[in-house]
């Protein structure tokens, strides 16, 4: 298996979506092949920072701000409705 | 009218019966839905526009907007779906709005190679998170992911943030399945290359570089 191949494979591999004869494949590649070792490693690195770090928390002032505008939006979109029939 | 919120004990009601009391004019089960689901709006619009006023917008857009078009909600696919299928049309809307740019789409950028082939391959120190204090974290990968283009930033952060299936994120997007594939992949290579930066072992000690 080349490098290229390993690489199409990576998102199944690393998302434990592959069959077993193909990550027996991909297993021996990542033996032997250290700079597809280190990809790998890295790039599972890089989802677990992403899932673990949540950026963009909503803020619970703004959050509660944002509901009341939210529900006031939709009792007048209703009202508005009703007055037109 | 009787409501189901009063029957059902609180946080357990399912989805389905909340939608259809609030298709019913249940104010109080779409408040519900709101309260459920607000979060990762307001996160899925801070990733694709960039912009915390804009992310504001959307979030009071998107829920009125499945609100009013409740309607027209089939059922098929899960409320959240569709719901942020709304909120992610939204977003890019704004986005294309605050660029000038009406080319702005989940398409760009598709063709180019960046990133497709690693070309950073040094070793990342162990647990390389733990260097930066957790503003300075956070900015180092508000900077990073911001640096993807659209369409790949918004399929990493429903599939690997928000940990939507592959179906799921394509059902949100109006992509397909191997095109949502496609992106995730090199959405995460690119933010692997791009990480590589400040997370590389420092530590070469046998000559590295
Ligand atoms: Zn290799």
């Amino acid at each position: 298996m080349k490098c290229t191949e390993f690489l199409k494979e990576l998102t199944d591999y690393l998302d434990g979506k592959i069959s077993d004869n193909l990550r027996i494949e991909l297993d021996e590649h990542l033996h032997w092949c250290h700079e597809c070792h280190v990809v790998m490693n890295t790039t599972q690195k890089t989802i677990e920072i992403y899932r673990d770090n949540k950026l963009y928390e909503l803020p619970e002032d703004l959050r509660n701000r944002l509901h009341q505008a939210i529900m006031n939006k939709c009792r007048d979109s209703k009202s508005g409705k009703k007055s037109t029939h | 009218m009787e409501t189901i919120q009063k029957k059902a004990e609180e946080g357990i009601t399912s989805e389905l019966a909340l939608v259809q009391a609030a298709k019913k004019g249940d104010l109080e089960a779409f408040s519900e839905l709101v309260r459920r689901y607000d979060r990762n709006v307001f996160r899925i619009a801070q990733h694709i526009t960039h912009n915390e006023e804009d992310a504001q917008d959307v979030v009071q857009d998107a829920f009125l907007k499945a609100y009013q078009n409740l309607e027209q909600f089939q059922g098929n696919s899960k409320f959240y779906t569709w719901l942020v299928r709304i909120a992610v049309n939204e977003a890019l809307m704004r986005l294309r709005k605050r660029r000038n740019d009406r080319t702005v789409s989940l398409d760009e950028d598709v063709e180019t190679e960046d990133g497709s082939i690693p070309r950073e391959v040094a070793d990342w120190a162990p647990n390389p998170e733990q260097n930066y204090g957790t503003s300075e974290l956070g900015d180092i990968l508000k900077k990073t992911i911001q640096g993807l283009s659209p369409g790949f930033r918004t399929v990493f952060v429903l599939r690997d943030v928000e940990g939507m299936s592959t179906e799921e994120t394509a059902e949100m997007l109006g992509l397909s399945v191997p095109a949502v594939k496609s992106r995730l992949l090199r959405a995460r290579l690119q933010l692997r290359e791009r990480l590589a930066k400040y997370f590389k072992s420092q530590k070469g000690g046998d000559g590295q570089r």
